[in-house]
């Protein structure tokens, strides 16, 4: 009995590392955790478990600015994970210089990254000092305003085609019972329906001298408090949507509880999980209808630097499958993204996927929010739009004057 | 042998030097840790350190953003209300049940578990269960409209002007017990023979609690007011589960901005320099007080 056990026990033994021998193990860190978002986090799990090695799934529920911390702590604190998300821009900027990230300029090289990336901007993004170090994944663009068809159904008017038809709608939502705009309570999604106004009803143009060069005579400019007064409008719109999450907000819209939510098209992949189709059950509009420009920020993957040979190689491989076409397709269908890669073939993009790269091949792009400006700037106007939105009497003149004090600080 | 005759005890090293050594690690670690480490911490207050700390010394300038952000500014007026009234609440609510039990009553074992069993909730359960109870749509308000009171309006967490006050419920719920435990044990240390005394001399059973009772009972109030105390300045938890500072910033407190400053902002300088303001504030009560109570042991022998 002894010895049979103590048998078992080294063939196990033996066993175990031999099955490991050529499968490594890579954790990977991200903050999808929603129906869509874990939809198509599985495509990449499945993918890299298929190379014969294993996807450690890390993901930490409640959104970039609470995962993103655990992240980096765990990065500076010596227990790197094998890979992990980050928008691409400026959150890395200095674990990067403090050397803590893995470079990856050979394999883009080996796999003529800076030749299929589309477009380019999303490599440059990832670049410091001539070396590449993060893999994109996706295009995520910010500016789409998500329309319930159903609910304008109900309240007997025509599903708007701009901004300020959405605006003249709202009474008549509200008579039929219905929120007009959903917004969840986090200050990310109220900072973030800001800047979509910001681009599409001051112009690309202002937004990048706000933005970009941290203009104040811009932001003090006319063009901005037309912004603010607009966000005003909203504020009233979204009074009584008693929700925190995108998703939950996503899911008025979807129910037809509410009239529209002004959300980047990671929304898209909740309306998918719903089964629910583009044009028919919900309609979407780029740049709230009025100027169609997209961000192109997004997602990319970052490899900490690891001591592990056989965990480098995996890193590697991992690095060049994400990049790689069938990767790029079956991850963005399920996640309502755009690929990074512009010979994808995309038969099965539905309507507003359609539209998004339409906007994309005509190069209507503008940088986003992350790509411009720290995240502790952004926070700070974050911080301030929410405080707008939740604080009834709190005027669109003051903020708009706290907004130039923001931006004068800004970098 | 000596005929010195010094009261003071002589300087000798090594007396009780297993038990000097013994406690040479916990020394280091007092020294290193909190004292090192909050030097560490103002000093780099001063600096421009982003993600990392970074020695780019910008003299004042995060005390002056810190100062002109109107989000610190409604933490520190909410951790006033919160504080306030928390230490006031818990105190009377914690010193009246634990009379109340006093009172010689049946299943006294029962009820001091029921009263004291959410102390041994975590904030974060805490907070959860209390979002829930005063959710409008499911908790208190959806129940009491079900009835059939369709104009009742209680939705505390929604409101940006009373939200603090929903906050403190839960920090109560949580708090009291505790608080009543000690109290009960206070009350239970004070020698029958003084209420007896008292009841003999025909004074009610209020004033021997006002005038006999509690101030026999002063280090027990210590405790708690410390433990209450303590608890305020690093609520945290509780408001992450509950509202994470919503509606907007309505609920925030000087702990979420310091954490929010130093890891999601990435702006350790900012995050420092409110850690800095924190333990100002706290010294600030602290000193005062000590110099109070120990110095005047020390004068009496």
């Amino acid at each position: 009995m002894r010895h049979a056990m103590l048998a078992a026990t080294l063939a196990a033994s033996v066993a175990i590392p031999a099955t490991l021998a050529n499968a490594t193990d890579l954790e990977v860190t991200h903050w999808w955790t929603s129906g869509g978002e874990a939809a198509a986090v599985a495509e990449l799990a499945k993918a890299f478990d298929a190379t014969g090695h294993k996807w450690i799934d890390g993901a930490i529920a409640g959104g970039g600015n609470t995962a993103r911390p655990v992240m980096i702590s765990r990065i500076t604190g010596g227990d790197p994970m094998g890979a992990t998300q980050f928008n691409h821009g400026r959150q890395t900027e200095e674990l990067i210089e403090a050397g803590l990230m893995r470079d990856l300029t050979d394999i883009a090289e080996a796999e003529g990254w800076k030749d299929i990336v589309r477009p380019s901007s999303l490599l440059d993004s990832c670049t410091v000092d001539g070396r590449i170090y993060c893999a994109p994944i996706n295009i995520h663009s910010w500016e789409w305003l998500w329309l319930s068809n159903k609910a304008f159904e109900d309240a007997g008017v025509e599903v708007p085609t701009n901004w300020d038809e959405f605006v003249a709608a709202a009474p008549k939502l509200e008579e039929a019972g219905k929120i007009p705009l959903a917004m969840g309570g986090q200050p990310w999604q109220s900072g973030g329906a800001f800047r979509v106004m910001l681009s599409s009803l001051a112009g690309p143009d202002v937004y990048k001298k706000v933005y970009g060069d941290k203009d104040t005579d811009a932001a003090a400019g006319p063009e901005i408090a037309r912004v603010f007064e607009a966000a005003d409008n909203a504020r009233k719109m979204s009074a009584g949507s008693n929700v925190q999450d995108w998703n939950q907000a996503t899911n008025l819209v979807i129910t037809g509880q509410a009239g529209g939510q002004i959300m980047g098209d990671w929304a898209q992949g909740e309306f998918q999980v719903a089964g629910q189709t583009a044009g028919e059950d919900y309609t979407c509009l780029p740049g709230l209808g009025v100027n169609a420009v997209m961000s192109t920020g997004g997602d990319a993957f970052y490899f900490p630097v690891l001591q592990d040979e056989e965990q480098k190689k995996a890193q590697g491989e991992l690095a060049a499958l994400l990049l790689k076409p069938e990767t790029q397709l079956a991850f963005n269908l399920k996640k309502g993204s755009v690929p990074v890669r512009g010979d994808v073939d995309l038969e099965a993009a539905n309507d507003c996927m359609k539209k998004g790269l339409d906007i994309l091949a005509e190069g209507r792009t503008i940088p986003s929010g992350e790509q411009l400006m720290s995240q502790d700037s952004l926070n700070q106007i974050n911080d301030l739009v929410v405080e707008f939105f939740n604080t009834p009497s709190m005027t669109a003149e003051d903020a708009h004057k706290r907004f130039v004090d923001i931006v004068a600080s800004a970098d | 042998m000596s005929t010195r005759s010094d009261d003071r005890p002589p300087f000798r090293p090594f007396r009780n030097l297993n038990a000097k050594i013994a406690s040479v690690p916990m020394i280091l670690t007092t020294m290193v840790v909190f004292v090192g480490g909050t030097f560490w911490t103002v000093l780099y207050s001063f600096t421009k350190s982003g993600l990392l700390p970074r020695l780019e010394f910008v003299g004042l300038a995060q005390y002056e953003r810190l100062w002109g952000t109107n989000r610190w500014l409604i933490a520190i007026e909410n951790l006033f209300i919160f504080g306030i009234c928390m230490l006031v609440f818990s105190m009377v609510i914690g010193f009246v049940l634990a009379a109340l039990l006093d009172q010689k009553i049946r299943f006294e074992n029962t009820f001091r578990s029921i009263i004291l069993f959410p102390y041994a909730l975590s904030f974060i359960v805490t907070g959860l269960v209390w979002q829930w109870i005063l959710n409008p749509q499911f908790g208190v308000q959806g129940v009491v409209r079900n009835l059939g009171w369709t104009s009742f309006t209680f939705d505390p967490l929604y409101n940006a002007d009373i939200v603090i006050y929903g906050i403190l419920i839960a920090a109560l719920w949580q708090g009291t017990g505790l608080v009543m435990c000690l109290m009960l044990a206070g009350l239970r240390g004070i020698d029958e023979d003084i209420w007896k005394a008292a009841r003999v001399d025909g004074i009610p059973a209020w004033k021997t609690y006002v005038f006999i009772v509690i101030p026999m009972m002063r280090p027990v109030f210590v405790t708690a007011i410390v433990l209450i105390a303590s608890g305020i300045v690093r609520v945290y938890d509780l408001v992450v589960a509950q509202t994470s500072g919503g509606p907007g910033i309505a609920s925030e407190v000087p702990a979420k901005y310091v954490y929010d400053m130093m890891f999601s902002s990435q702006n350790l300088g900012q995050g420092f320099a409110a850690s800095t303001m924190m333990l100002l504030s706290v010294a600030i009560v602290i000193i005062p007080w000590a110099y109070l109570e120990f110095g005047r042991r020390r004068r009496h022998g």
